[in-house]
Protein backbone atom coordinates (compact mmCIF):
# COMPACT_ATOMS: atom_id res chain seq x y z
CA UNK A 1 0.00 0.00 0.00
CA UNK A 2 2.43 2.51 0.90
CA UNK A 3 4.48 1.57 -2.35
CA UNK A 4 1.77 1.99 -4.71
CA UNK A 5 -0.01 5.01 -2.96
CA UNK A 6 2.51 7.94 -4.67
CA UNK A 7 1.71 6.25 -7.95
CA UNK A 8 -2.35 6.14 -7.41
CA UNK A 9 -2.02 9.89 -6.63
CA UNK A 10 0.23 10.81 -9.10
CA UNK A 11 -2.37 8.60 -11.61
CA UNK A 12 -5.60 10.61 -10.17
CA UNK A 13 -3.57 13.55 -10.28
CA UNK A 14 -3.19 13.09 -14.50
CA UNK A 15 -6.90 12.02 -14.93
CA UNK A 16 -8.15 15.15 -12.82
CA UNK A 17 -8.25 17.29 -15.81
CA UNK A 18 -10.52 15.22 -17.75
CA UNK A 19 -12.86 15.59 -14.94
CA UNK A 20 -13.84 18.79 -16.77
CA UNK A 21 -15.47 17.18 -19.58
CA UNK A 22 -17.36 15.24 -17.65
CA UNK A 23 -20.89 15.11 -17.62
CA UNK A 24 -21.48 13.85 -13.46
CA UNK A 25 -19.44 15.22 -11.46
CA UNK A 26 -18.35 18.50 -13.89
CA UNK A 27 -15.15 20.30 -11.95
CA UNK A 28 -15.23 23.97 -13.01
CA UNK A 29 -12.41 25.99 -13.87
CA UNK A 30 -12.54 27.76 -10.13
CA UNK A 31 -12.59 24.13 -9.22
CA UNK A 32 -9.24 24.17 -11.49
CA UNK A 33 -7.75 27.02 -10.09
CA UNK A 34 -7.65 25.92 -6.51
CA UNK A 35 -6.48 22.69 -7.73
CA UNK A 36 -3.48 24.48 -8.96
CA UNK A 37 -2.94 27.03 -6.52
CA UNK A 38 -2.95 23.65 -3.94
CA UNK A 39 -0.69 22.11 -6.30
CA UNK A 40 1.88 25.71 -6.72
CA UNK A 41 1.60 25.69 -2.60
CA UNK A 42 2.90 21.88 -2.66
CA UNK A 43 6.25 22.85 -4.28
CA UNK A 44 7.32 25.90 -2.16
CA UNK A 45 5.96 23.56 1.00
CA UNK A 46 8.77 21.06 -0.54
CA UNK A 47 11.07 23.28 -1.13
CA UNK A 48 11.05 25.07 2.59
CA UNK A 49 10.14 21.44 4.32
CA UNK A 50 13.94 20.73 2.62
CA UNK A 51 15.54 24.05 4.71
CA UNK A 52 13.30 23.94 7.29
CA UNK A 53 12.38 20.49 8.11
CA UNK A 54 15.27 18.17 7.30
CA UNK A 55 18.01 20.75 7.67
CA UNK A 56 16.18 22.54 10.50
CA UNK A 57 17.13 26.03 9.14
CA UNK A 58 13.75 27.48 9.41
CA UNK A 59 12.90 30.65 6.97
CA UNK A 60 10.43 33.45 7.39
CA UNK A 61 11.60 34.86 4.30
CA UNK A 62 11.22 32.45 1.48
CA UNK A 63 8.88 35.58 -0.35
CA UNK A 64 12.39 36.68 -1.21
CA UNK A 65 12.81 33.69 -3.20
CA UNK A 66 8.95 33.42 -4.64
CA UNK A 67 9.07 37.15 -5.29
CA UNK A 68 12.42 37.17 -7.04
CA UNK A 69 11.40 33.97 -9.23
CA UNK A 70 7.95 35.52 -10.21
CA UNK A 71 9.50 38.88 -11.01
CA UNK A 72 12.17 36.96 -13.48
CA UNK A 73 9.27 35.89 -15.48
CA UNK A 74 7.82 39.21 -15.26
CA UNK A 75 10.64 41.29 -15.88
CA UNK A 76 11.09 39.35 -19.17
CA UNK A 77 8.35 40.57 -20.86
CA UNK A 78 8.47 44.05 -19.01
CA UNK A 79 11.99 44.91 -19.89
CA UNK A 80 12.86 42.93 -23.33
CA UNK A 81 9.29 41.85 -24.47
CA UNK A 82 10.43 38.19 -24.16
CA UNK A 83 7.91 35.09 -23.73
CA UNK A 84 7.22 35.11 -19.11
CA UNK A 85 8.46 31.12 -19.56
CA UNK A 86 12.51 32.37 -19.92
CA UNK A 87 11.51 33.18 -16.26
CA UNK A 88 11.80 29.78 -15.07
CA UNK A 89 15.40 29.31 -17.27
CA UNK A 90 16.90 32.78 -15.28
CA UNK A 91 14.86 32.52 -11.99
CA UNK A 92 17.36 29.49 -11.40
CA UNK A 93 20.71 31.85 -11.09
CA UNK A 94 18.80 34.48 -9.84
CA UNK A 95 17.46 33.04 -6.92
CA UNK A 96 20.53 30.98 -6.00
CA UNK A 97 22.42 34.04 -5.95
CA UNK A 98 19.88 35.76 -3.64
CA UNK A 99 20.30 32.56 -1.74
CA UNK A 100 24.06 32.72 -1.79
CA UNK A 101 24.61 35.91 -0.36
CA UNK A 102 21.83 35.08 2.09
CA UNK A 103 23.52 32.18 3.09
CA UNK A 104 26.74 34.09 3.39
CA UNK A 105 25.26 37.15 5.64
CA UNK A 106 22.69 34.53 7.68
CA UNK A 107 23.78 30.73 8.11
CA UNK A 108 26.42 31.40 10.85
CA UNK A 109 24.11 32.93 12.96
CA UNK A 110 21.98 30.32 15.00
CA UNK A 111 18.55 29.60 16.01
CA UNK A 112 16.18 32.44 16.27
CA UNK A 113 19.32 35.00 15.16
CA UNK A 114 18.59 33.38 11.83
CA UNK A 115 15.02 33.73 11.63
CA UNK A 116 14.92 37.14 12.18
CA UNK A 117 17.90 37.62 9.42
CA UNK A 118 15.40 35.60 6.93
CA UNK A 119 12.26 37.60 7.74
CA UNK A 120 14.26 40.99 7.71
CA UNK A 121 15.71 39.56 4.14
CA UNK A 122 11.82 39.23 2.71
CA UNK A 123 10.94 42.67 4.13
CA UNK A 124 13.90 44.06 2.63
CA UNK A 125 13.75 42.82 -1.10
CA UNK A 126 9.87 43.85 -0.91
CA UNK A 127 10.97 47.55 -0.37
CA UNK A 128 13.67 46.92 -2.53
CA UNK A 129 11.42 45.91 -5.53
CA UNK A 130 8.61 48.44 -4.47
CA UNK A 131 11.07 51.52 -4.79
CA UNK A 132 13.38 50.18 -7.58
CA UNK A 133 10.36 51.75 -9.78
CA UNK A 134 12.50 51.87 -12.80
CA UNK A 135 13.40 48.21 -13.47
CA UNK A 136 10.06 46.97 -11.52
CA UNK A 137 7.25 49.48 -12.09
CA UNK A 138 7.30 49.88 -8.34
CA UNK A 139 4.01 49.53 -6.45
CA UNK A 140 1.95 49.60 -10.00
CA UNK A 141 3.20 45.94 -10.07
CA UNK A 142 3.06 44.52 -14.11
CA UNK A 143 0.88 42.72 -16.23
CA UNK A 144 1.83 39.99 -19.12
CA UNK A 145 -0.66 38.44 -21.34
CA UNK A 146 -1.40 34.89 -20.22
CA UNK A 147 -0.66 32.14 -22.74
CA UNK A 148 -4.11 30.58 -22.29
CA UNK A 149 -7.47 31.36 -21.03
CA UNK A 150 -7.62 27.09 -20.19
CA UNK A 151 -6.59 26.20 -17.08
CA UNK A 152 -5.57 22.40 -18.56
CA UNK A 153 -2.16 23.46 -19.38
CA UNK A 154 -0.93 25.18 -16.61
CA UNK A 155 -2.57 22.37 -14.50
CA UNK A 156 -0.13 20.08 -16.65
CA UNK A 157 2.84 22.27 -16.18
CA UNK A 158 2.57 22.65 -12.54
CA UNK A 159 1.94 18.98 -12.20
CA UNK A 160 5.32 18.55 -13.71
CA UNK A 161 7.42 20.72 -11.46
CA UNK A 162 5.62 19.04 -8.38
CA UNK A 163 6.36 15.84 -9.13
CA UNK A 164 10.09 16.79 -10.47
CA UNK A 165 9.96 18.83 -6.77
CA UNK A 166 9.14 15.43 -5.03
CA UNK A 167 11.47 13.51 -7.11
CA UNK A 168 14.63 15.53 -6.82
CA UNK A 169 13.73 15.88 -2.95
CA UNK A 170 12.91 11.95 -2.14
CA UNK A 171 16.53 11.36 -3.73
CA UNK A 172 18.57 13.87 -1.75
CA UNK A 173 17.13 12.90 1.33
CA UNK A 174 17.78 9.30 1.26
CA UNK A 175 21.73 10.25 -0.25
CA UNK A 176 24.50 11.39 2.08
CA UNK A 177 23.19 14.75 1.33
CA UNK A 178 19.94 14.03 3.59
CA UNK A 179 21.61 12.63 6.01
CA UNK A 180 23.97 15.41 6.64
CA UNK A 181 20.84 17.96 6.42
CA UNK A 182 18.99 16.31 9.04
CA UNK A 183 22.39 15.59 11.24
CA UNK A 184 23.20 19.68 10.57
CA UNK A 185 19.57 20.20 12.17
CA UNK A 186 19.76 17.32 14.98
CA UNK A 187 23.32 19.02 16.40
CA UNK A 188 25.52 21.23 14.71
CA UNK A 189 28.73 20.38 16.98
CA UNK A 190 28.44 17.17 16.41
CA UNK A 191 27.97 16.94 13.00
CA UNK A 192 31.15 19.36 12.57
CA UNK A 193 33.31 16.77 14.59
CA UNK A 194 31.71 14.09 12.40
CA UNK A 195 34.02 15.15 9.28
CA UNK A 196 30.14 17.42 7.81
CA UNK A 197 30.60 20.94 6.67
CA UNK A 198 28.12 22.47 8.11
CA UNK A 199 28.08 25.98 6.70
CA UNK A 200 28.08 23.99 3.04
CA UNK A 201 25.55 21.84 3.69
CA UNK A 202 23.21 24.43 5.09
CA UNK A 203 24.01 26.82 2.08
CA UNK A 204 23.06 23.52 -0.24
CA UNK A 205 20.11 23.16 1.40
CA UNK A 206 19.26 26.80 0.86
CA UNK A 207 20.33 27.16 -2.83
CA UNK A 208 17.98 24.19 -3.30
CA UNK A 209 15.03 25.50 -1.54
CA UNK A 210 15.34 28.88 -2.89
CA UNK A 211 15.63 27.55 -6.94
CA UNK A 212 12.43 25.25 -6.47
CA UNK A 213 10.53 28.30 -4.88
CA UNK A 214 11.65 30.84 -7.28
CA UNK A 215 10.21 28.46 -9.97
CA UNK A 216 7.03 28.10 -7.98
CA UNK A 217 7.11 32.41 -8.54
CA UNK A 218 8.20 32.41 -11.98
CA UNK A 219 4.94 29.92 -12.49
CA UNK A 220 2.67 31.92 -10.49
CA UNK A 221 3.50 35.26 -12.51
CA UNK A 222 2.45 33.44 -15.86
CA UNK A 223 -0.18 31.71 -14.63
CA UNK A 224 -2.07 35.00 -13.08
CA UNK A 225 -0.54 37.22 -15.54
CA UNK A 226 -0.37 40.03 -12.98
CA UNK A 227 2.08 40.75 -10.14
CA UNK A 228 3.11 43.13 -7.47
CA UNK A 229 5.58 43.52 -4.65
CA UNK A 230 2.67 43.68 -2.09
CA UNK A 231 1.45 40.16 -3.23
CA UNK A 232 4.65 38.09 -4.23
CA UNK A 233 6.91 39.44 -1.77
CA UNK A 234 4.55 39.14 0.99
CA UNK A 235 5.33 37.99 4.58
CA UNK A 236 1.82 37.07 5.36
CA UNK A 237 1.05 35.90 2.33
CA UNK A 238 3.51 33.64 1.16
CA UNK A 239 7.04 33.09 3.51
CA UNK A 240 4.31 32.61 6.88
CA UNK A 241 1.69 30.60 4.17
CA UNK A 242 4.33 28.49 3.16
CA UNK A 243 5.30 27.61 6.60
CA UNK A 244 1.50 27.23 7.54
CA UNK A 245 1.68 24.51 4.79
CA UNK A 246 4.65 22.38 6.30
CA UNK A 247 3.30 22.83 9.73
CA UNK A 248 -0.03 21.78 9.17
CA UNK A 249 1.04 18.61 6.98
CA UNK A 250 4.15 17.80 8.66
CA UNK A 251 7.40 18.85 9.09
CA UNK A 252 10.35 16.65 7.76
CA UNK A 253 7.65 14.50 5.91
CA UNK A 254 7.46 13.83 2.05
CA UNK A 255 3.35 14.15 2.06
CA UNK A 256 3.31 16.91 4.87
CA UNK A 257 4.00 19.84 2.27
CA UNK A 258 0.83 18.20 0.28
CA UNK A 259 -1.52 17.32 2.21
CA UNK A 260 -1.01 21.11 4.26
CA UNK A 261 -1.21 22.93 1.26
CA UNK A 262 -4.55 21.17 -0.05
CA UNK A 263 -5.93 22.00 3.32
CA UNK A 264 -4.67 25.61 3.61
CA UNK A 265 -5.57 26.72 0.41
CA UNK A 266 -9.21 24.88 0.44
CA UNK A 267 -9.64 26.42 3.79
CA UNK A 268 -8.28 30.10 2.29
CA UNK A 269 -10.67 29.91 -0.64
CA UNK A 270 -13.39 29.12 1.68
CA UNK A 271 -12.91 31.19 4.54
CA UNK A 272 -12.97 34.30 2.11
CA UNK A 273 -16.05 33.28 1.54
CA UNK A 274 -17.60 33.82 4.67
CA UNK A 275 -19.23 37.33 4.49
CA UNK A 276 -17.63 40.16 7.45
CA UNK A 277 -15.35 36.91 8.98
CA UNK A 278 -13.87 36.54 5.31
CA UNK A 279 -11.19 39.34 5.64
CA UNK A 280 -10.23 37.95 8.98
CA UNK A 281 -8.80 34.83 7.16
CA UNK A 282 -5.45 35.56 8.55
CA UNK A 283 -6.75 35.39 12.15
CA UNK A 284 -8.18 32.03 11.49
CA UNK A 285 -4.84 30.68 10.45
CA UNK A 286 -3.13 31.87 13.51
CA UNK A 287 -5.39 30.38 15.69
CA UNK A 288 -5.19 26.89 13.32
CA UNK A 289 -1.37 27.51 13.86
CA UNK A 290 -1.65 27.87 17.51
CA UNK A 291 -3.76 24.49 17.29
CA UNK A 292 -1.62 22.42 15.54
CA UNK A 293 1.43 23.66 17.42
CA UNK A 294 -0.22 21.91 20.18
CA UNK A 295 -2.14 18.94 19.88
CA UNK A 296 -0.11 17.77 16.56
CA UNK A 297 3.28 19.25 16.44
CA UNK A 298 4.92 16.55 13.75
CA UNK A 299 1.25 17.96 11.31
CA UNK A 300 -1.32 15.71 10.10
CA UNK A 301 1.12 13.57 8.44
CA UNK A 302 3.32 13.41 11.31
CA UNK A 303 1.19 13.24 13.61
CA UNK A 304 -1.71 10.93 12.20
CA UNK A 305 -2.08 8.40 14.06
CA UNK A 306 -2.81 10.61 17.05
CA UNK A 307 -5.58 11.75 14.53
CA UNK A 308 -6.91 8.57 13.83
CA UNK A 309 -7.28 7.91 17.56
CA UNK A 310 -9.43 10.76 18.10
CA UNK A 311 -11.26 10.25 15.15
CA UNK A 312 -12.06 6.40 16.24
CA UNK A 313 -12.65 7.61 19.82
CA UNK A 314 -15.51 10.36 18.97
CA UNK A 315 -16.06 12.36 15.93
CA UNK A 316 -15.69 16.40 15.92
CA UNK A 317 -18.48 18.08 14.83
CA UNK A 318 -16.31 20.28 12.82
CA UNK A 319 -15.44 17.18 10.52
CA UNK B 1 56.81 9.31 16.55
CA UNK B 2 54.30 11.68 17.38
CA UNK B 3 51.14 11.44 15.78
CA UNK B 4 49.80 14.92 18.19
CA UNK B 5 52.11 17.51 19.00
CA UNK B 6 50.52 20.00 21.50
CA UNK B 7 52.45 22.88 21.85
CA UNK B 8 52.46 25.49 24.50
CA UNK B 9 48.82 25.64 24.27
CA UNK B 10 46.69 28.28 26.44
CA UNK B 11 43.46 28.81 26.30
CA UNK B 12 41.95 32.27 27.88
CA UNK B 13 37.98 32.76 28.53
CA UNK B 14 37.78 36.25 29.95
CA UNK B 15 40.47 36.45 32.38
CA UNK B 16 40.58 32.89 32.98
CA UNK B 17 43.25 30.61 31.99
CA UNK B 18 41.39 27.82 31.07
CA UNK B 19 44.51 26.17 29.55
CA UNK B 20 48.23 27.89 30.31
CA UNK B 21 51.49 26.48 27.92
CA UNK B 22 50.73 22.90 27.69
CA UNK B 23 52.91 20.73 26.14
CA UNK B 24 52.65 16.90 25.40
CA UNK B 25 52.95 14.40 22.54
CA UNK B 26 50.58 11.87 21.65
CA UNK B 27 52.50 8.80 20.24
CA UNK B 28 51.50 6.64 17.19
CA UNK B 29 49.58 3.99 18.49
CA UNK B 30 49.52 4.47 22.15
CA UNK B 31 46.68 5.20 24.59
CA UNK B 32 47.47 8.23 26.18
CA UNK B 33 45.15 9.16 29.10
CA UNK B 34 44.87 12.68 30.34
CA UNK B 35 43.83 12.72 34.39
CA UNK B 36 42.89 16.06 36.19
CA UNK B 37 40.35 17.22 38.22
CA UNK B 38 36.98 18.60 37.27
CA UNK B 39 37.78 22.16 35.64
CA UNK B 40 40.92 21.26 35.19
CA UNK B 41 40.96 22.04 31.54
CA UNK B 42 40.82 18.62 29.87
CA UNK B 43 37.53 19.19 27.55
CA UNK B 44 38.94 22.88 26.49
CA UNK B 45 41.85 20.97 25.39
CA UNK B 46 40.55 18.61 23.27
CA UNK B 47 38.25 21.41 21.86
CA UNK B 48 41.33 23.09 20.86
CA UNK B 49 43.08 19.79 19.56
CA UNK B 50 39.33 19.23 17.46
CA UNK B 51 39.16 22.70 16.52
CA UNK B 52 36.37 24.02 18.11
CA UNK B 53 38.30 26.63 19.87
CA UNK B 54 41.30 27.99 18.41
CA UNK B 55 43.87 28.34 20.97
CA UNK B 56 44.89 32.11 22.01
CA UNK B 57 48.32 30.71 22.28
CA UNK B 58 50.36 28.18 20.97
CA UNK B 59 49.65 25.03 18.18
CA UNK B 60 48.62 21.83 18.13
CA UNK B 61 50.59 19.68 14.96
CA UNK B 62 48.47 16.07 13.66
CA UNK B 63 50.27 14.42 11.53
CA UNK B 64 53.28 16.78 11.39
CA UNK B 65 50.85 19.64 9.81
CA UNK B 66 49.29 22.86 12.01
CA UNK B 67 45.80 22.23 12.39
CA UNK B 68 45.00 24.75 14.99
CA UNK B 69 43.06 27.48 13.08
CA UNK B 70 40.89 24.84 11.16
CA UNK B 71 37.33 23.76 11.25
CA UNK B 72 36.31 20.79 13.17
CA UNK B 73 35.05 19.18 9.45
CA UNK B 74 38.37 19.46 8.72
CA UNK B 75 40.38 18.28 11.37
CA UNK B 76 37.99 14.81 11.13
CA UNK B 77 38.76 14.75 7.75
CA UNK B 78 42.00 14.45 8.22
CA UNK B 79 41.63 11.50 10.33
CA UNK B 80 40.77 12.34 13.67
CA UNK B 81 37.35 11.44 15.34
CA UNK B 82 35.98 12.31 18.85
CA UNK B 83 33.50 11.88 21.34
CA UNK B 84 31.41 14.13 23.35
CA UNK B 85 31.39 14.21 27.81
CA UNK B 86 28.40 15.68 27.34
CA UNK B 87 27.11 13.38 24.57
CA UNK B 88 25.64 14.56 21.35
CA UNK B 89 23.63 11.69 19.92
CA UNK B 90 21.41 13.05 16.50
CA UNK B 91 18.47 12.79 18.44
CA UNK B 92 15.42 11.84 16.29
CA UNK B 93 17.59 9.79 14.52
CA UNK B 94 17.92 5.75 15.45
CA UNK B 95 21.18 4.26 16.25
CA UNK B 96 22.17 3.30 12.29
CA UNK B 97 21.12 6.36 10.96
CA UNK B 98 23.42 8.69 13.34
CA UNK B 99 26.20 6.18 12.18
CA UNK B 100 25.67 6.29 8.99
CA UNK B 101 25.27 9.83 8.89
CA UNK B 102 29.77 9.73 9.98
CA UNK B 103 30.29 6.61 7.76
CA UNK B 104 29.98 8.57 4.59
CA UNK B 105 32.84 10.67 5.55
CA UNK B 106 34.95 8.00 3.99
CA UNK B 107 32.44 6.56 1.50
CA UNK B 108 29.82 8.61 0.05
CA UNK B 109 28.08 5.98 -1.90
CA UNK B 110 25.31 4.45 0.36
CA UNK B 111 25.80 0.93 -0.23
CA UNK B 112 29.26 1.17 0.89
CA UNK B 113 28.76 3.23 4.05
CA UNK B 114 26.32 1.06 5.51
CA UNK B 115 28.83 -2.03 4.98
CA UNK B 116 30.94 0.42 7.54
CA UNK B 117 27.91 0.99 9.69
CA UNK B 118 27.48 -2.63 10.06
CA UNK B 119 30.71 -3.46 10.93
CA UNK B 120 31.06 -0.67 13.24
CA UNK B 121 27.80 -1.50 14.88
CA UNK B 122 28.57 -5.27 15.41
CA UNK B 123 32.30 -4.22 17.01
CA UNK B 124 30.62 -2.09 19.21
CA UNK B 125 27.92 -4.12 20.49
CA UNK B 126 24.91 -2.29 19.51
CA UNK B 127 23.78 -4.14 16.42
CA UNK B 128 21.11 -5.55 18.27
CA UNK B 129 20.00 -1.41 19.24
CA UNK B 130 20.41 0.01 15.40
CA UNK B 131 16.77 0.70 14.94
CA UNK B 132 15.92 2.48 18.30
CA UNK B 133 15.60 5.98 18.30
CA UNK B 134 18.93 7.32 19.38
CA UNK B 135 16.90 10.03 22.67
CA UNK B 136 15.53 6.57 24.04
CA UNK B 137 18.72 5.15 24.58
CA UNK B 138 20.11 4.21 28.03
CA UNK B 139 23.11 6.53 29.00
CA UNK B 140 25.51 3.24 28.76
CA UNK B 141 24.87 2.84 25.42
CA UNK B 142 24.32 6.24 24.26
CA UNK B 143 28.41 6.43 25.55
CA UNK B 144 29.07 3.89 22.90
CA UNK B 145 27.20 5.46 20.26
CA UNK B 146 29.52 8.22 21.10
CA UNK B 147 32.27 5.91 20.37
CA UNK B 148 30.54 4.24 17.26
CA UNK B 149 30.37 6.89 15.28
CA UNK B 150 33.55 8.54 15.79
CA UNK B 151 35.05 5.04 14.31
CA UNK B 152 32.48 5.12 11.17
CA UNK B 153 34.61 8.57 10.33
CA UNK B 154 38.26 5.66 10.22
CA UNK B 155 39.94 8.56 12.30
CA UNK B 156 43.67 7.40 12.96
CA UNK B 157 43.11 9.10 16.06
CA UNK B 158 40.16 9.33 18.30
CA UNK B 159 39.73 11.36 21.45
CA UNK B 160 37.78 10.03 23.98
CA UNK B 161 35.72 12.14 26.43
CA UNK B 162 35.10 10.28 29.80
CA UNK B 163 33.49 7.63 27.72
CA UNK B 164 33.16 6.03 31.01
CA UNK B 165 31.55 7.90 33.18
CA UNK B 166 28.05 6.98 34.69
CA UNK B 167 28.96 3.19 33.39
CA UNK B 168 27.65 0.23 35.64
CA UNK B 169 30.56 -1.87 36.10
CA UNK B 170 29.35 -4.70 33.54
CA UNK B 171 29.27 -2.09 30.56
CA UNK B 172 31.87 -0.71 32.14
CA UNK B 173 34.10 -3.80 31.47
CA UNK B 174 32.47 -3.98 27.41
CA UNK B 175 33.93 -0.73 26.85
CA UNK B 176 37.32 -1.46 27.95
CA UNK B 177 37.58 -4.55 25.79
CA UNK B 178 36.26 -2.26 22.93
CA UNK B 179 38.68 0.42 23.37
CA UNK B 180 41.81 -2.32 23.43
CA UNK B 181 40.30 -3.60 20.38
CA UNK B 182 40.36 -0.16 18.80
CA UNK B 183 44.14 0.10 19.93
CA UNK B 184 44.58 -3.39 18.20
CA UNK B 185 43.04 -2.29 15.12
CA UNK B 186 46.05 0.68 15.48
CA UNK B 187 44.33 3.76 15.97
CA UNK B 188 45.68 6.00 19.00
CA UNK B 189 43.94 6.89 21.17
CA UNK B 190 43.61 9.96 23.85
CA UNK B 191 41.48 9.48 26.87
CA UNK B 192 39.98 11.84 29.27
CA UNK B 193 38.96 9.89 31.83
CA UNK B 194 38.29 10.13 36.19
CA UNK B 195 38.02 6.23 36.97
CA UNK B 196 41.93 5.17 37.97
CA UNK B 197 41.11 1.88 37.68
CA UNK B 198 40.23 2.21 34.35
CA UNK B 199 43.51 4.12 33.28
CA UNK B 200 45.77 2.10 35.47
CA UNK B 201 44.99 -0.90 33.31
CA UNK B 202 44.87 0.46 29.86
CA UNK B 203 46.87 3.34 29.14
CA UNK B 204 50.73 3.48 27.99
CA UNK B 205 51.53 7.09 29.05
CA UNK B 206 49.33 9.51 31.37
CA UNK B 207 49.49 13.49 31.18
CA UNK B 208 48.02 14.99 33.91
CA UNK B 209 46.72 18.58 34.31
CA UNK B 210 45.45 20.74 37.02
CA UNK B 211 44.05 24.11 36.71
CA UNK B 212 45.27 24.07 33.08
CA UNK B 213 48.74 23.70 33.63
CA UNK B 214 49.94 20.40 32.74
CA UNK B 215 51.93 18.57 36.39
CA UNK B 216 53.37 15.82 35.18
CA UNK B 217 53.53 12.84 32.49
CA UNK B 218 54.62 9.55 32.65
CA UNK B 219 53.70 5.84 32.70
CA UNK B 220 51.02 4.46 34.93
CA UNK B 221 53.79 3.41 37.50
CA UNK B 222 55.29 6.97 37.59
CA UNK B 223 52.28 9.02 38.18
CA UNK B 224 50.82 6.64 40.86
CA UNK B 225 53.96 7.19 42.62
CA UNK B 226 54.45 11.48 41.70
CA UNK B 227 53.42 13.07 44.84
CA UNK B 228 52.11 16.47 42.81
CA UNK B 229 49.63 14.21 41.24
CA UNK B 230 48.70 12.48 44.56
CA UNK B 231 48.07 15.60 46.50
CA UNK B 232 46.49 17.19 43.53
CA UNK B 233 44.16 14.63 42.28
CA UNK B 234 44.77 10.84 43.71
CA UNK B 235 44.04 12.05 46.81
CA UNK B 236 41.16 13.27 46.14
CA UNK B 237 39.57 10.67 43.55
CA UNK B 238 40.72 8.00 47.15
CA UNK B 239 38.67 10.01 49.20
CA UNK B 240 35.50 10.17 46.54
N1 LIG C 1 33.27 28.11 26.69
C1 LIG C 1 33.74 28.46 27.91
N2 LIG C 1 33.60 29.72 28.35
C2 LIG C 1 34.07 30.07 29.58
N3 LIG C 1 34.69 29.24 30.43
C3 LIG C 1 34.86 27.95 30.05
C4 LIG C 1 34.39 27.50 28.77
N4 LIG C 1 34.70 26.18 28.65
C5 LIG C 1 35.30 25.85 29.80
N5 LIG C 1 35.42 26.89 30.62
C6 LIG C 1 36.07 26.89 31.93
O1 LIG C 1 37.36 26.37 31.78
C7 LIG C 1 37.70 25.52 32.86
C8 LIG C 1 38.06 24.14 32.34
O2 LIG C 1 36.88 23.49 31.91
P1 LIG C 1 36.90 22.05 31.25
O3 LIG C 1 35.52 21.74 30.83
O4 LIG C 1 37.94 21.98 30.22
O5 LIG C 1 37.30 21.14 32.47
P2 LIG C 1 37.43 19.57 32.54
O6 LIG C 1 38.82 19.28 32.95
O7 LIG C 1 36.94 18.93 31.32
O8 LIG C 1 36.48 19.24 33.78
P3 LIG C 1 35.47 18.00 34.01
O9 LIG C 1 36.27 16.91 34.62
O10 LIG C 1 34.48 18.55 34.98
O11 LIG C 1 34.87 17.64 32.71
C9 LIG C 1 36.52 25.53 33.80
O12 LIG C 1 36.78 26.47 34.81
C10 LIG C 1 35.37 25.98 32.94
O13 LIG C 1 34.43 26.67 33.69
MG1 LIG D 1 35.41 17.71 30.78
Amino acid sequence: MKRTAPYLVLAALVLLPLMQYSPVLRLGSDWMHVIIMAIMWTVTGMAWNLLGGYCGQVSFGHAAFFGMGSYCAALMTFHFQASPWWGFLVSIPATAAIAMIMGFLVLRLRGPYFVLATLAIGEVMRITFENLVDLTNGTKGITIVRDWVDKTPYYCIILGLAVGTYLLIKRMIGSKWGYYFVAVREDQDAAESLGIDTTRYKTIALVVSAILTGLAGAFYTVYMGYIDPQVVFSLGDISILIIMVVMVGGVATFWGPAVGAVIMIALSEYIRTIPYLGTAYQTFFGILLIVIIIYLPNGLVGDYRKLAKLFTRKTPGAA
Amino acid sequence: MAILEVRDVSMFFGGLAALSKVTFDVEKGEILALIGPNGAGKTTLFNCVNGFYKPSIGRVEFKGETVSGLKPHQICARGMGRTFQVVKPLQRMNVFDNVLASAFLRNPARAKAEKVVEEVLLFTGLWEDREIISKGLPLGKRKRLEIARALATQPELLLLDESFAGLNPAELDVSIEIIKSIKKMGITIMIIEHHMKVIMSISDRIVVLNYGQKIAEGTPAQIGHNPQVVEAYLGEAADA
